[in-house]
């Protein structure tokens, strides 16, 4: 070590670096791209988190949330009052509004809200006062992404229910609320005091109470908790409730697993240039045994000749790391124009120093862990290399085990590092081991082709190509760095690239010719007659007309659902045990369903339990077998079930599926809704049908399919643009590692091309015998990087979307295509020097 | 002419595996050298002189034999114990120059005393002197890739001087030069040896140099074939 701080080694370092600095620089700028990536998203985070601790009660807009599923009983209201504070409130659900001005409709989330709610941050609108003045001139305040996308304007009129109101104001932002919020649905405030005239507060509508509290006491939430907690109990009834603490914690996790995974993705980028700095690294010390062995001549210890090279890498890897770090910092500043719709808050950037000093520790230590191969390889190098030259690779100096260790300590900081990101060891573990097994199959595919051109060369071959084709294996080739490289960025960008084409595949399906594209839903029984006699004057086919009854499930198996959720010894999931369930009852099963288990039984039995068939997912989740019994709550009404049979649902047609299917003759009486499914032969008959229900039944709602679709559409591209931004570093960086490993190959290319030249190569001729490798590279790498990404997207398919892959051939040729373009362009770039300049100048100058 | 032998091999042997046949380079090779003698090694090529010089230096292990160095066994020591010894005692002029490519004449000529631990402002004027003995007084700044073939060998010839060593060892020292420069170099190597007796192993092809030498070892076939002293009238006057 004490060599490494001798003054002689700095000075001898920096004589020996003075001459090459041009390639050195070529040589680290592999890893700049990945530094900056990690820095730009690592400060990203960092700024984010910090906006989110400092406006974490706007992100609530309160101190505390009480939400119920039903209007609040009294003895919950007056419990609000002795709570006192300052109190707000919204009553908030799904409906569909329409704006007579073009006849557009379009289901929103409405709320009507009473006091001062946010009591923090703000609700920013179009005008600014229209976010306080709604409430007293009773009018409304509509997202302003659907007033742009239906051509409404401020003082246009929106009809929400019977009521028709002025807009007043268009929302931009909702404290607490991703922009991106307004795509799923869209967000239209009304003053509570007209929310009963609007009468869209029937039974069976799904509606959520709010209630705001400020206290400006700052008293202690927890015996609220305890008490909301006992409510709950006595009264039976949900109460969820809110703290800003909780609601940071929330966000803090939805954002932090975006970070996450950008920073895996520019992770790989790190790792890229690695291997890159691995590489040219690799070839350049190659190129130093004799000076090292002269130097050990003179006496040089082993270690004094390593800390040249090491403190060579040592520095330009800093010096690498902090141009990356720079330039991260900068790249932060466009981060949010990629995300800012999916998150809840505006960021105040900072600089991190975080991200500055992981920046500057990781890139020196990339640079330093690649490099580490080669230079302890050095210190074996023996003085005799100055008598005469060794013709092998300097690694092999090395002992297998010596290799081993690096080998394994690399693998080992590359899973501590990736579990660092994710902060989860199983995904650190997972990342590792794919890119353990692409590497594996990547050197594999570049082992196995030199050895086949190696067997098979077709000496038949005109000399340029012969001499193209064998500048594959011969020493010092460039295959399996190239091989590495382009091939892992190809895998990583066309997996990107081919899961976003699976996904979106799978979603065209409604746009095929019979396929329902509209839905209504919250159709009152007395009503349902009605709608379908409208989709008849339009021509629209009823397609499904089915009743819809809610209920929740009391007990299972004979236990309370409420013992079973607080027992932490059960597989039951605790969501299956308290949501609501939305069941139909007939006397059939339709073709998007399969028995799985048990018997079908149309009709219940007039006295006894009612066989109740249960739909695989949530027999799944509830562990249920058939002939577990079952009790359930309709609406106040206790029925006895038991499991009659599990079915298989394919859940992604377009139509109501149900976790609970009912016989006929048991639920006839319940309080019940119709939903009816159609489809509109094209955009204008929907919007017409929508209208003229939405006008006649202001309580039904409907779901325009295709535009649901395409919304979808919308927030995939948003997201897989973020995405593809962060996969941009890896190809850039993988272009840079091209450049660099041709630079590299140049520099051992150099005095053979001028000795061919020397014999009478025209120029043409190497020009040719360049391309023909640069080809043969690009070509395989492409191919192998695309059939790995294949796999992978399968995989993904399989095991994590569940939809089967079927590849797009048009993309491979195109990938294929541009990676052998771009690889033959830089390559020949790169090494224009080789034929453009006399072949003496080129020895006297490159030889160094 | 010292009475203590500087250099002493005995038995010396260095096979090479070359596929599944044994190759012989040198085959039970024995001398010694007493100080401050001037010796030259001829043998026709491939004779195994090189090697034999790389074993002398330390800069290979033999296959079987011993070589001391100033009296200090050379087996047993680690590469790194040898590398001390060699910059302490022994120089070194390759048949290939062996300059390092990314550094100038001047810092070439500077790196055995700047090994040693000494500032390069103070080793910078002997290597200034150096060079300029050695005709290249206008040659510093250059590059190995700037310089003839024979200005290279003349600034590895300087930096073999510059820690004067005990012995030194020189393999085709005057091969690439013309007559006159090389009979720079001779006179500067004897030179050398009389001023700070230091002991010369040359290998040569020149037939005239080797007359010049004081005791002249034949190789042949990896066995030393003649091993003789020179009485012409100018190893005569040495004496
Ligand atoms: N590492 C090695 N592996 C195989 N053979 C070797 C090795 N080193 C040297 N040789 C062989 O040993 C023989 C002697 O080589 P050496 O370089 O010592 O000859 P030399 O006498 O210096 O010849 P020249 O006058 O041409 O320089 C040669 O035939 C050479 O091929
Ligand atoms: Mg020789």
């Amino acid at each position: 070590m004490s060599s490494f701080f001798s003054g002689w080694s700095w000075k001898m370092a920096w004589r020996d670096a003075r001459s090459n600095k041009k390639r050195l620089f070529v040589y680290i700028s592999a890893i700049i791209i990945g530094v900056a990536a990690q820095v730009a998203i690592t400060s990203f985070r960092d700024s984010l988190n910090t906006t989110i601790d400092n406006q974490s009660k706007e992100l609530l807009g309160a101190d505390l949330e009480i939400e119920t599923e039903q209007a609040p009983p009294d003895t919950l209201t007056s419990y609000f009052k002795k709570l006192g504070g300052e109190q707000a409130q919204i009553t908030e659900f799904p409906s569909m509004v329409l704006f007579p001005k073009e006849g557009n409709s379009r289901l929103s989330n409405i709320r009507a809200l009473k006091g001062n709610f946010p009591f923090y941050g703000s609700l920013e609108t179009i005008p600014a006062a229209a976010a306080s003045h709604f409430k007293s001139d009773t009018t409304a305040l509509v997202d302003q992404a659907l007033m742009t996308q239906f051509n409404i304007e401020v003082g246009d009129s929106v009809k929400v229910g019977r009521l028709t109101l002025a807009i007043s104001g268009a929302i931009t932002k909702v404290p607490g609320e991703a922009a991106a919020a307004s795509m799923i649905g869209p967000r239209v405030f009304i003053p509570h005091s007209i929310l009963d005239s609007t009468n869209l507060i029937q039974r069976g509508s799904r509606i959520e109470y709010k209630q705001y509290f400020k206290f400006s006491d700052g008293r202690d939430l927890d015996p609220i908790e305890t008490k909301l907690d006992s409510l709950e109990e006595s009264l039976a009834i949900d109460i969820d409730y809110e703290t800003v603490e909780e609601r940071r914690e929330e966000i803090g996790e939805a954002v932090g697993n975006l970070g996450k995974f950008l920073n895996l993705v520019g992770f790989i980028a790190l790792l890229l240039g690695g291997i890159g700095v691995a590489s040219s690294i690799h070839v350049y010390i190659n190129q130093k045994i004799e000076t090292a062995s002269v130097l050990r001549c003179f006496g040089a210890s082993s270690n004094q000749t390593m800390s040249i090279f090491l403190i060579q890498a040592v520095v330009l890897g800093f010096l690498g790391a902090l141009a990356g770090t720079i330039l991260g910092i900068g790249l932060q500043y466009l981060l949010p124009g990629l995300v800012s719709d999916f998150l809840p808050v505006t960021v105040e950037l900072t600089v991190s120093w975080l991200a500055i000093g992981l920046g500057l520790f990781t890139g020196t230590g990339v640079a330093l862990a690649f490099a580490l191969l080669p230079l302890l390889a050095l210190r074996k190098s023996s003085p005799l290399y100055a008598l005469r030259t060794i013709e092998k690779s300097i690694t092999s100096l090395l002992s297998r085990k010596t290799k081993v260790i690096i080998y394994f300590i690399i693998t080992l900081t590359v899973m501590g590092y990736a579990s660092l990101l994710t902060e989860s060891l199983l995904i650190g573990t997972v990342f590792t081991v794919g890119m353990l097994v692409s590497f594996g199959l990547l050197l594999l595919v570049a082992k196995g082709l030199m050895i086949l051109v190696r067997r098979f060369f077709p000496s038949h071959w005109t000399y340029v190509w012969r001499q193209g084709l064998a500048n594959l294996y011969r020493p010092h080739n460039q295959t399996t760095t190239l091989m590495l490289s382009l091939g892992l960025g190809m895998l990583l960008v066309s997996t990107l690239y081919f899961s976003q084409d699976m996904l979106m595949k799978e979603l065209d399906f409604a746009t095929r010719e019979d396929a329902p594209n509209l839905i209504f839903f919250d159709i009152q029984p007395d009503q349902n007659q009605g709608i379908n006699e409208i989709l008849n004057e339009q021509n629209a086919p009823v397609i499904q007309n089915v009743p819809m009854v809610t209920m929740r499930l009391d007990s299972l198996r004979g236990r309370g659902t409420q013992e079973i959720a607080e027992d932490t010894t059960t597989e039951v999931r605790g969501w299956a045990l308290r949501r609501e369930y939305r069941s139909t009852y007939r006397d059939s099963l339709i073709s998007s369903e399969t028995l799985l288990k048990g018997e079908w039984i149309g009709q219940a039995p007039d006295t006894g339990r009612v066989p109740v068939s249960a739909a695989k997912e949530i027999a799944e989740d509830l562990n249920l077998s058939v002939g577990d019994f079952l009790t359930f709550d309709v609406q106040g009404v206790p029925i006895e079930a038991y499991v009659g049979s599990i079915r298989e649902v394919d859940f992604q047609r377009v139509q109501p599926n149900f976790f609970m299917l009912f016989p006929t003759g048991v639920l006839e009486p319940a309080p019940q809704i119709y939903v009816t499914v159609t489809r509109a032969p094209n955009q204008e008959v929907s919007a017409k049908l929508q209208q003229s229900v939405v006008r006649k039944y202001p309580n039904v709602s409907a779901i325009n399919v295709s535009r649901i679709l395409e919304t979808i559409n919308q927030f995939i591209d948003k997201i897989s643009f973020a995405i593809q931004f962060m996969a941009l570093f890896s190809i850039v960086t993988g272009l840079i590692v091209l450049a660099s490993s041709v630079a590299t190959s140049r520099f051992q290319r150099i005095k053979e091309s001028v000795l061919l030249r020397t014999i009478g190569a025209s120029k043409k001729q190497i020009l040719q015998i360049l391309s023909v490798e640069y080809l043969f590279l690009g070509i395989l790498s492409a191919l192998t990087g695309l059939i790995l990404s294949l796999g992978a997207t399968g995989l993904l398919g399989y095991f994590y979307f569940d939809i089967t892959f079927t590849p797009n051939l048009w993309v491979i040729f195109v990938g294929t295509a541009v990676l052998t373009g771009l690889t033959i362009l830089i390559g020949m770039f790169n090494s224009r020097s080789i034929y453009k300049k006399t072949p003496l100048e080129v020895l006297r100058k490159e030889a160094t | 002419m010292g009475s203590k032998p500087i250099l002493e091999v005995t038995n010396l042997t260095q096979q090479f595996n070359n596929g599944d046949h044994k190759l012989t380079v040198l085959d039970h090779v024995d001398f010694s050298v007493q100080e401050e003698t001037i010796c030259s090694v001829v043998g026709p090529s491939g004779s195994g002189k090189t090697t034999l010089l790389g074993l002398c230096a330390g800069l290979d292990r033999p296959t079987l034999g011993e070589v001391s160095l100033n009296g200090v066994p050379l087996g047993p020591l680690n590469e790194d114990e040898r590398a001390e010894v060699r910059n302490k005692h022994v120089g070194f002029v390759f048949q290939t120059f062996q300059l390092v490519p990314t550094l100038t004449a001047l810092e070439n000529v500077m790196v055995p005393l700047e090994l040693r631990g000494r500032r390069s402002s103070e080793v910078q004027h002997e290597a200034e002197e150096l060079l300029k003995k050695v005709g290249l007084a206008d040659r510093f700044q250059h590059y190995p890739t700037q310089l003839s073939g024979g200005e290279q060998q003349r600034v590895a010839i300087a930096r073999a001087f510059i820690n004067e060593p005990k012995i030194l060892f020189a393999d085709e020292p005057t091969g690439n030069l013309d007559e006159e420069t090389g009979s720079k170099i001779e006179d500067l190597l004897f030179d050398l040896n009389r001023s700070l007796g230091t002991t010369l192993i040359l290998v040569t092809h020149d037939l005239s140099l080797a007359q010049q030498c004081q005791r002249i070892i034949r190789l042949k076939n990896g066995k030393i074939f003649k091993d003789e002293w020179v009485t012409t009238p100018e190893a005569e006057q040495l004496k």
